[in-house]
């Protein structure tokens, strides 16, 4: 099963102190949310994690292979990141864009085939772009821009995500649709980690909670566990109340 | 998908057939569809086979390997870049190689002697921009496109001082070459086999460069190998460049007009782009050498002053036109 563990590992984030070495493993079937202030190191987390970016030490594993021993396309047939932002200097369409999730799995000389084609209709009706296949990216609203580089994750179909706030720009019901997905992707056996600035979020749809201070102190574990007010106040700097809704705690930052 | 991807090509290389036909049918002496027609089958008299075969031809095929090569090249830079105004002129290429030609006319030189130098010079200028856009930690393409920028200004500083310092009776010819002109072409053979040799080795790379042209980190994260992919593509871009600098002269706008107009007709998938880059790339040349051997005939006119009055116009239409 492809599971993500890392050993020891510390982070590169420039001009801080180590902080606390990083050990954990997302399992098949876990999704968890990174909290942390502005910063704290979460987008270079998962970029270290997907092998974008070297650690300052440490190791990672990708299914107990050593991740630098990889190659990239080794690593992005089991590895699907959503990225906080993207360039589209040379814009595609929707569905060229959702297509190119499926690069790791063609040779050089294959074009896409049909299957590759309905796979990516599929994952853009998923997200609810499906009407928009023909339009260029670059005319596309930044929410939409959004759920279409989440439908190229889908057309990838990785055992492990690692999603950078993979609700950014979304609108109420559409971010509840796409946390609804990565708990689908979890329920199914992917291993899911994302970063995410909606504490009540990771509250309502993780199983495992990463706090990243912005001195490089850490500590994960399981929801129940993590998600203390006392906690998260130190965490943000701000005083919360917390309040349950359909069982779920729900966090609100209060004045002073 | 396939055949999405063959119409466009298929259309394009009638228009560069018949952008050929009408180069060796046009001339200080016209000759009918019917003559050509019948040199081509290896028939015709004396005349009409000397004109096609030892004068118009091989120059309508310089012309068009030098066309494919330049749009080629600018669209390679363009990815790499991720700007649509890279160019490889922009980049300081063809001011290395004008200096390297330059220098062989002032030392009065010619021939492959001066190709060659044309050819160091613009290997060099690559070699001097990308190892001064690395630097210290690895290069970004807005410090890649700023030191092309810089230097190819500062090599034209050096070719006015060049110009200055001439005599005369080089001027013309100097100034004919920083304009570009195909009467320097000898054999069309080498830019042309480059230029075959380029499309079908670029057929594999082309996602990867649609992968690239999302940003590095989001190739990378889709398995491209980019670093060596990104050098890869600078070094050949460099080379067609060269080539095409070395067979006819600095030649401007066929690498920035001819990749932007069929991003906005074909939209952006590299697969197509590429090999229709160094169709239309071609085609355009030899309509703008066609035109520039015979407006003024017998005189000539620099072939690049032809492609920037038929390109800025077109260009400027196209960009009006678009979204």
């Amino acid at each position: 099963m492809s599971r993500l563990a890392t050993q020891d590992l510390i982070i590169d984030v420039p001009g801080r102190e180590g902080g606390t070495p990083l050990n954990f493993t997302v399992e098949p079937g876990q999704s968890w949310g990174v909290l942390g202030p502005n910063g704290a190191g979460k987008t270079t987390l998962l970029h270290t994690l997907a092998g974008l970016k070297p650690p300052r030490s440490g190791l990672i594993a990708l299914a107990d292979n050593p991740l630098a021993s990889l190659r990239r396309r080794h690593i992005a047939q089991a590895l699907g990141v959503v990225f906080q932002d993207r360039q589209d200097g040379f814009p595609a369409t929707v569905l060229e864009t959702a297509l190119i999730g499926r690069h790791p799995y063609l040779s050089p000389w294959q074009m896409e085939g049909a299957d590759d084609v309905a796979r990516a209709e599929r994952a853009l009706e998923r997200l609810d772009v499906a009407h928009l296949r023909d339009r260029l990216v670059n005319t596309l609203s930044g929410g939409e821009r959004q759920r279409v580089a989440i439908a190229t994750v889908v057309t990838q179909g990785p055992a492990i995500w690692l999603a950078d706030e993979p609700t950014n720009h979304l609108d109420l019901h559409h971010q509840s649709a796409v946390m609804a997905l990565m708990a689908e992707q979890a329920r199914e056996g992917q291993a899911v980690m994302m970063c995410l600035h909606d504490l009540n979020l990771a509250a309502r749809w993780c199983d495992h909670i990463l706090l990243l201070y912005p001195n490089g102190d850490a500590c994960w574990g399981p929801r129940e566990n993590m998600l203390v007010p006392s906690a998260l106040e130190s965490l943000y700097q701000q005083r919360l109340a917390v309040v349950d809704v359909e069982g779920a705690p729900v966090f609100v930052p209060v004045k002073g | 998908m396939f055949r999405q991807l063959s119409l466009p090509l298929v259309l394009l290389a009638l228009l560069a057939l018949a952008a050929v036909c009408m180069a060796m049918m046009v001339g200080s002496a016209s000759l009918s569809v019917g003559d050509v027609w019948a040199v081509v089958r290896g028939e015709g008299e004396g005349l009409a086979r000397t004109m096609v075969l030892d004068l118009r031809l091989p120059r309508a095929l310089s012309a068009f390997a030098v066309g494919g090569l330049l749009a080629v090249a600018g669209a390679l830079m363009q990815v790499l870049l991720r700007n649509p105004l890279a160019d490889p002129y922009v980049l300081g290429l063809s001011g290395g190689a004008s200096i390297g030609a330059l220098g062989a006319m002032l030392a009065g030189v010619g021939g492959v002697l001066m190709s060659g130098s044309a050819f160091a010079g613009a290997l060099f200028s690559t070699f001097l921009v990308f190892g001064l856009a690395h630097g210290r930690g690895g290069w970004t393409p807005s410090r890649l496109l700023l030191t092309g920028v810089v230097i190819a200004a500062g090599w034209g500083a050096v070719i006015t001082l060049m110009l200055a310092l001439s005599p005369a009776e080089r001027l013309p010819g100097m100034l004919y070459w920083l304009m570009g002109d195909l009467s320097y072409a000898r054999t069309p053979w080498p830019p042309l086999l480059l230029l075959v040799a380029i499309c079908l080795a670029l057929v594999p790379l082309g996602r990867n460069l649609n992968v690239l042209a999302r940003g590095p980190q989001q190739a990378a994260a889709l398995g491209v190998d980019v670093r060596p992919l990104e050098w890869g593509i600078y070094v050949l871009a460099s080379v067609l460049t060269a080539a095409a600098v070395t067979t006819a002269g600095s030649i401007g706008f066929v690498g920035l007009v001819i990749p932007h107009m069929l991003r906005l007709l074909l939209g952006n998938d590299q697969r197509l782009i590429l090999p229709a880059c160094a169709l239309a790339g071609g085609t355009l040349l030899v309509l703008a050498d066609t035109l520039a051997r015979t407006i003024i005939a017998p005189e000539q006119l620099p072939v690049g002053v032809i492609t920037a009055l038929l390109g800025v116009p077109t260009f400027l239409l196209l960009l009006y036109r678009s979204r």
